[in-house]
């Protein structure tokens, strides 16, 4: 500690009175006793002039320029790899981003993370095992997956259900599909920042399914609709649960514009983001809200209605500028028209059975079986062996909350499927993703993969 | 035998563990929806799910894991600072679930060791609260030793 | 049979139409695959809806079948088309040039079967590891099941 020569600090500040200087704690009683301090060699610090870079430091200048400098070389991209753990990824999405500055250039993403090989699982399951596995496909739809393929079983069967059975699958589908649209709402507002959306969003979806497990025994995968019809009957007092939830999610709904609508930074982070446009949408091969936002009117619920949804009225939102503003606001339409189906079918449920009456297909109600020798029979071999499905081969689409939900079964006559495969809608729409993140700012990249919502168990299966 | 000391770094690890966000597939909905309003996790003080693993102390492992995954998985557990737990959440992530196939990892303790295996399909979100709770009473009862 | 589908039976004699359970389908030589496709494309069918393929193994002549199903939004068709693949080098002509939405469809094809897409701009593994050897939807790639038995236990025979 040098306190006889002057000590020249940078800067030029005056020399350091070492009394002051050593910032030692004193602990009282073990120090010297006269040690008094004072401030005599302080002095007021005046401007410093010597550093240049100490204005930017104190904040005296600002230098902003920095974030649109037009100087950046070509050759200067930056590769920035997203994920795969990332908590705004929707799931197992690895991007590989190429940067110039903060602007974008390519992406590309890259996928199979979450590749469980189902479609090879499916060709060891029997028919009626087969909705465990495609209902685990594209998790927040998964009634839709087990829809998809039990319509393309039962069109290789060359049967129909009976009427409750398909009320009862409309109804359970367009639930679901509010559910995942909730779901959807609930990522894209957290990934944005408006946090509350998360838990507005799970909320109203814990009374969805709550009713499902209710219905079905299973909150998520419930393996519900089956070749044949549908596991069980509604509960008794479904009606009421149902009439719950159509009170009560209209008025959410506005609590969801209220925080969303008008907030200038919701708009300013959706609008003009991420946008594609119908000829890109169509080129390729993007279905569901992400192709209504950009304008073209097209609804597999309208196309080629399945499973009785024609009898019902309702309409198909369509958006205008195929950003992510659109996107959402088609979602939250959606979200309106689910209800009103599901209050129609609420209103209309036709009595009957809920599957199909053939012995050969579904299984004898449990009484019967202590009952009937041909009943056990019957039984055994549906969960033993399983019924066959003549040969052929069959593609069936449903629209799912992402979109063209299609199923092809290829069958030889046996108790398993030859080959299923599922058009995954989030597997195309993906590829959407590059086109709407072109040209943009890191910063909306996540706003943009929010609004594809994508459900990486259906891109990988 | 544990001492005083040992028992009050045991009671604040457990009164607020952060989880990493390692959500993969189906069981990552139920995860959320355990951190959501309805059953809630903040009432632990674990609704901060964290993104980096250098700042979390629990990775919930929920979903499958496949191939490709598994590499991935186990740099994150890595980079997880002592004293790290690990509940694998879920069938699939327990033993493969109904995936017996080429594609995935039958197991997740084939990669990282697991303190706690929550099963189900998905677990319900009371099924993974009471693993978390589990682990929190086993990290109380010195079990556990990190 | 719709009439967009008429006018192109016309034009390709080589191509057998089938109805499978309601739904058309046009069994094309694996030669005229991209015509056809691109025929298609100009008679209204905007949209590859999928693109997937069957190893059929001994059961025909021809072991792989690609199989691609094509949408008319404008005229609400649907059509599906199926060529057979042979066993030695399966190839055969990529619709990504007509239709960039196949891009992934194809890709993963070749992932899962080995069949390779002449003219796809970027045919690399998508969903295994690109490290991986072996095709896996192939019949004789083996599921991989892992005999299911509690692992502590001593071997059960």
């Amino acid at each position: 500690m040098d306190d006889e020569q002057t000590v020249k600090t940078e800067g030029g500040r005056p020399p350091a009175n070492p009394e002051t200087e050593t910032l030692d704690i004193w602990v009282a009683a073990t120090e010297e006793p006269e040690f008094h301090p004072t401030d005599e060699g302080t002095q007021e610090l005046g401007p410093d002039e010597s550093d240049d870079r100490l204005d930017d430091q104190f904040g005296r200048v600002v230098a902003d320029d920095y974030l649109f400098d037009d100087e950046v070389a070509e050759e200067e991209r930056t590769v920035l790899n997203m994920g795969p753990q990332h908590p705004s990824t929707h799931g197992v999405l690895r991007l590989h981003l190429e940067l110039e500055g903060e602007t974008i250039r390519r992406t590309k993403p890259i996928i199979g993370y979450l590749h469980t090989g189902m479609e090879k699982t499916a060709e060891q399951l029997t028919f009626s095992q087969g909705p465990t596995n495609v209902t685990r496909m594209d998790y927040l739809a998964p009634l839709h997956g087990e829809l998809g393929y039990s319509l393309a079983v039962e069109r290789l069967l060359d049967v129909e259900v009976p009427p409750r059975a398909a009320a009862i699958r409309i109804l359970m589908t367009e639930l679901n599909r509010i559910a995942s649209h909730l779901v959807a709402l609930a990522t894209n507002g957290m990934d944005i920042g408006a946090l509350s959306m998360m838990i507005y969003g799970f909320r109203e979806r814990e009374s969805i399914l709550a009713f499902f497990e209710k219905t079905t025994g299973l909150r998520m995968n419930h393996n519900y609709i089956r070749p044949g019809g549908v596991a069980a009957d509604l509960a008794p007092g479904w009606k009421d649960d149902v009439a719950a939830i159509l009170d009560d999610l209209p008025k959410r709904l506005r609590q969801y514009d209220d925080l969303l609508e008008k907030n200038p930074i919701w708009l300013a982070r959706t609008r003009g983001v991420g946008v594609i446009s119908p000829e890109e949408a169509i080129a390729y091969s993007i279905t569901g809200p992400i192709l209504r936002a950009t304008g073209v009117d097209w609804d597999l619920r309208k196309a080629f209605p399945y499973s009785g949804i024609d009898q019902y009225e309702f309409e198909v939102p369509v958006g205008e500028n195929g950003d992510v503003y659109d996107r959402y606001r088609v979602r939250v339409e959606e979200i309106t028209e689910s209800l009103k189906i599901v209050e129609q079918v609420m209103d209309t449920m036709p009595k009957g059975d809920y599957r199909i009456g053939d012995r050969k297909i579904t299984p004898p109600p449990r009484a019967r079986i202590d009952e009937s020798m041909e009943a056990l029979i019957h039984h055994f071999k549906l969960f033993t062996e399983g019924f066959k499905v003549p040969e052929g081969e069959t593609y069936v689409a449903v629209e799912s909350p992402r979109g063209e939900l299609g199923c092809y079964v290829v069958s030889d006559g046996q108790a398993r499927p030859y080959r299923m495969h599922t058009r995954a809608p989030s597997f195309y729409n993906l590829q959407g993703l590059p086109i709407a993140m072109a040209d943009s700012l890191v910063a909306d990249t996540i706003a943009t993969i929010a609004s594809m919502d994508p459900v990486m168990g259906d891109v990988d299966r | 035998m544990m001492t005083t000391v040992e028992r009050a770094a045991n009671w604040a690890r457990t009164r607020s563990m952060f989880p990493a966000t390692f959500g993969l597939a189906c069981c990552a909905i139920e995860m959320m929806a355990t951190g959501a309003a309805h059953y809630d996790l903040a009432r632990f003080g674990m609704e901060v799910f964290r993104a980096s693993p250098r700042q979390a102390d629990l990775m919930i492992v929920a979903g499958r894991v496949s191939q490709k995954m598994a590499p991935v998985l186990r740099q994150v557990y890595d980079q997880m600072p002592d004293p790290k737990w690990v509940i694998s959440m879920g069938a699939c992530a327990s033993t493969g679930g109904m995936f017996n196939n080429y594609a995935l990892v039958q197991g997740v303790d084939q990669v990282v060791p697991v303190d706690i295996y929550v099963p189900g399909c998905p677990p319900g979100p009371q099924s993974l609260m009471h693993g978390i709770l589990t682990l929190h009473d086993k990290i109380m009862a010195g079990e556990i030793v990190r | 049979m719709s009439p967009i589908l008429a006018q192109l039976a016309e034009r390709f004699e080589s191509v057998t139409w089938e109805e499978s359970h309601g739904q058309d389908v046009a069994r094309v030589p694996g030669e005229n695959w991209e015509a056809f496709a691109r025929a298609a494309k100009e008679s209204g069918f905007e949209v590859c809806a999928d693109v997937t393929a069957v190893d059929r193994m001994r059961s025909r002549p021809e072991r792989y079948e690609v199989v691609a199903s094509l949408l008319s939004m404008s005229h609400r068709v649907r059509l599906r088309m199926i060529t057979a693949v042979g066993r030695e080098n399966p190839s055969v002509a990529s619709l990504t040039p007509l239709w960039p939405g196949a891009g992934y469809a194809e890709r993963e094809v070749y992932d899962m079967f080995g069949i390779g897409f002449e003219g796809h701009p970027d045919l690399t593994r998508i969903l295994m590891p690109d490290d991986w050897e072996g095709y896996p939807l192939r019949k004789d790639f083996a599921v991989g099941s892992v005999p299911v038995q509690f692992k502590m236990s001593h071997q059960v025979n």
